[in-house]
């Protein structure tokens, strides 16, 4: 047994020092990227592809991990991409990777950090560490509009009527992120079927494909008559083509899935700030704290409109609206067009400063206007607001 | 007459197999390391293909992985390299006493994750309420006694009803999941996740570079202790007489149930100090993948590694090596083939036991039996 471990231990040594002749030169700027799963889920996919996109671009080496989990690996992912792959740059993309590569901007003061759909950089004092999000909220009420004209159509062909108009939204938990993203959906929808109402189910997982179909075919069941999600799986799309009952999606296409149910897609596409944080380390000039893309920087995209499914006119209606949004003369949050309990919101104190207690400390509310992702880029709309009916609130 | 032995000799299959006992240690260890050379090579050679780098490239990334720190000075990885090492090996110590005694115990995932979750409680809802020295002793006695509870619970029922321990003990991880699950749900911003950089107590402390001392000092003086209590106690050696027949255990008088309902109790502890480990000493965080199905790989080490603890060490630092080297060779393709191959090898393993445990005999036909 000694004489064996000797013997492996002499071959391992070997081995090192076999390894250390084939050590690198040194090469330009490299961006490490650190990713909850891989090409699999949507979610990750957006991003990954994005990166390529703009390394390629721009002309920079790509470094990726993928499939770290959110535990103490993000810190050991940073940290290798750091000291073995030398990058001067790395980005993450799951909410939870938050805290453990603030943990390594703080060891690596050189180094920049960004990381996508966080809370806390402008509050932790590190000016190596930024957040960044989208407007995608914008992208949503694209979408809701779209799903309006669907349920205008139905309307007319009368199968079923104004008030019976309800549609259904699978979302993951009771997170500002995905409150926010339903309700600018819903008065998308709103501002051109003004009956519709809206359903929603939460799975309690950001991607558990049973659940989500199941969710989805209990709101169909309840008789919602067209159905959006905010989950990663394909499972509420799939629920939907089987019922036949149209279906707007997020985070890209599903229509080589579902050609006869899916209508559209909104995304946040991440090139821009990848191109964005890459030109500002390039140029040693301080990238923003809080980054938020807008549907003007082409930060939020929509897909093309399935037209087989989609009602008539929906491609120049939302070419209508993108168009009003930019020039700023639609506001999704604008308070006259929701209520909360009834009556129209003057001021709203969200929690927008990372504490323990998550304390509402910022007043969001100006000129009748809710501003999302403007204190913050991470999303912050929590209010329940009338018209969406939340069938379990247990997440 | 003649014909009928003619017949009997024709079928006669080619080969028959007879169990040894004879194998020299030496002989046994050449086959098993020789094996996991030969197994990692074939792999090596696989992930050419699959890769498209050559063989020496990928004998540097799977070194560089984790000793390629050492060179440059920075041992940061290489002490994240060693705390996997601790986190897998302490599950396995927790599972060799019950595996020994012929207890399957298939919790050690839910059982860890208890324990993680005791220390999280701790750490999170009432660090800063008490003395940081008091809060470490609860940790410690809380995450202990939650693990335990874990795995006690099958060995009661295995005691007294004779139910089975393996669908229990799986059964039981998926509470523990849920129970998780259900302690995420309260955190007031609706995000189900725990933000470590929230945890201000209750954390251990590094020393230098090493952020991971203390997961790997307490795992070091687990194994040698665990050693230590197998081969030289009382009770380890009534684990052993009970592990090989229970009626022989009760004959010379020992108290079968006691034995295994006191051998869950270590076995849950222990795996209760792993899930202590990983959330107190790493993550700073605990959520339903904080052991990410390392529960399961140590039912494998605790087999390989034929329930002695330093030969547990050595296979997990030779699987652990082999994992990472495999991730960081596929780190641009896609890490699942890491698994697989880890798997295989791990498989293949397992397998070369059978040619150690049992001889492959010929059965050439005998010229003159023919004529």
């Amino acid at each position: 047994m000694k004489k064996l471990l000797a013997l492996a231990l002499v071959a391992v040594m070997m081995l090192s020092v076999f390894a250390a002749c084939g050590a690198k030169e040194e090469s330009g700027l490299k961006v490490g990227f650190i990713f909850l799963h891989d090409e699999n889920s949507t979610y990750d996919k957006n991003f990954i592809e994005a990166a390529k996109a703009a390394c390629d671009a721009m002309g920079v080496e790509y470094v990726q991990k993928t499939q770290i989990p959110e535990s103490a690996a993000c810190y050991d992912a940073a940290v290798e991409l750091i000291e073995v792959e030398g990058c001067e740059l790395i980005f993450a993309d799951s909410f939870g990777h938050e805290g453990f590569l603030m943990q390594a901007a703080k060891e690596y003061p050189a180094v920049q950090f960004c990381h996508a759909t966080g809370t806390q950089a402008h509050t932790s004092g590190l000016d190596n560490f930024h957040n960044a999000f989208a407007h995608i909220y914008q992208g949503r009420y694209l979408a809701g509009v779209a799903a309006g004209m669907k349920l205008n159509e139905m309307i007319e062909a009368g199968e079923f009527t104004a008030e019976e108009a309800k549609m259904g939204y699978v979302g993951a938990f009771t997170f500002a992120e995905v409150i926010s993203g339903y309700t600018s959906f819903y008065l998308g929808a709103k501002s051109v079927c003004p009956t519709v109402t809206m359903d929603v189910k939460f799975t309690g997982s950001w991607y558990d494909e049973q659940l989500e179909k199941e969710a989805a075919l209990a709101l169909i069941d309840g008789g919602c008559k067209l159905i959006s999600q905010h989950a990663d799986s394909m499972g509420a799309p799939t629920a939907c083509e089987n019922a036949g009952v149209p279906n707007v999606s997020y985070n890209g296409s599903t229509l080589s899935a579902c050609p006869n149910t899916f209508i559209v897609s909104s995304r946040i596409n991440w090139e821009p700030y990848f191109k964005y944080i890459i030109e500002c380390v390039q140029n040693g000039t301080a990238i923003d704290t809080d980054w938020a893309g807008t549907i003007e920087t082409e930060s939020v995209v929509l897909t093309d409109v399935n037209t087989a499914a989609a009602a008539e006119g929906t491609v120049e209606k939302i070419a209508e609206v993108k168009a009003a949004i930019v020039a700023g003369e639609i506001n999704v949050f604008d308070t006259a067009n929701f209520t909360v309990g009834g009556e129209t919101l003057t001021s709203y104190m969200a929690d927008v400063d990372y504490d323990d207690a998550f304390t509402p400390d910022t007043e969001v509310i100006e000129n009748g206007v809710f501003f999302e992702s403007k204190f913050r880029s991470g999303p912050y709309f929590d209010l329940r607001i009338d018209g969406i009916n939340l069938l379990d609130e247990k997440y | 007459m003649a014909s009928e032995i003619k017949n009997k000799s024709k079928r006669e299959p080619l080969l028959h197999i007879v169990k040894r006992d004879d194998m020299a240690w030496w002989a046994a260890w050449s086959i098993r390391i020789l094996t996991i050379l030969i197994i990692t090579f074939i792999m090596c050679l696989i992930s050419v293909k699959l890769t498209g780098y050559s063989l020496p490239v990928i004998f540097e990334k799977m070194f560089r992985k984790v000793f390629g720190m050492i060179e440059l000075g920075r041992l940061k990885m290489f002490w994240a390299y060693l705390e996997s090492v601790a986190i897998l090996l302490c599950l396995s110590l927790a599972l060799t006493p019950a595996f020994k005694m012929k207890f399957w115990n298939c919790g050690a995932e839910g059982q860890a994750l208890m324990g993680g979750l005791a220390a999280m409680i701790c750490m999170k809802d009432i660090g800063g309420k008490i003395p940081e020295w008091l809060l470490f002793v609860l940790m410690v006695v809380l995450s202990i006694v939650f693990g335990m509870v874990w795995g006690v619970l099958p060995a009661i029922f295995k005691a007294f009803f004779n139910t089975n321990e393996t669908l229990f003990t799986l059964m039981m991880n998926y509470i523990a999941i849920q129970i998780v699950k259900y302690y995420l749900c309260f955190l007031p911003d609706g995000s189900n996740k725990i933000n470590p950089e929230t945890i201000k107590h209750g954390m251990f402390p590094g020393l230098g570079q090493n952020n991971y001392f203390v997961n790997i000092a307490v795992v070091a003086v687990l194994t040698i202790v665990m050693f230590i209590y197998l081969k030289y106690s009382k009770q380890g050696y009534e684990i052993s007489v009970v592990g090989e027949s229970q009626n022989t255990a009760r004959y010379i008088g020992i108290n079968v149930k006691k034995v295994i309902i006191r051998t869950m109790l270590i076995s849950g502890a222990l795996c209760g100090v792993a899930g202590l480990l990983l959330v107190a000493g790493a993550d700073h965080a605990v959520d339903t993948n904080t052991i990410g199905g390392q529960g399961f790989t140590a039912i494998m080490m605790a087999w390989l590694g034929q329930f002695n603890p330093f030969i547990i060490l050595f296979m997990v630092f030779v699987i652990k090596f082999i994992e990472l080297g495999m991730v960081s060779v596929y780190t641009n393709l896609d890490v699942s083939f890491a698994e697989v191959i880890v798997a295989i090898i791990i498989l293949c393993v397992v397998g070369c036991e059978f040619f150690i445990r049992y001889s492959v005999k010929f059965n050439h036909r005998k010229k003159e039996g023919t004529v």
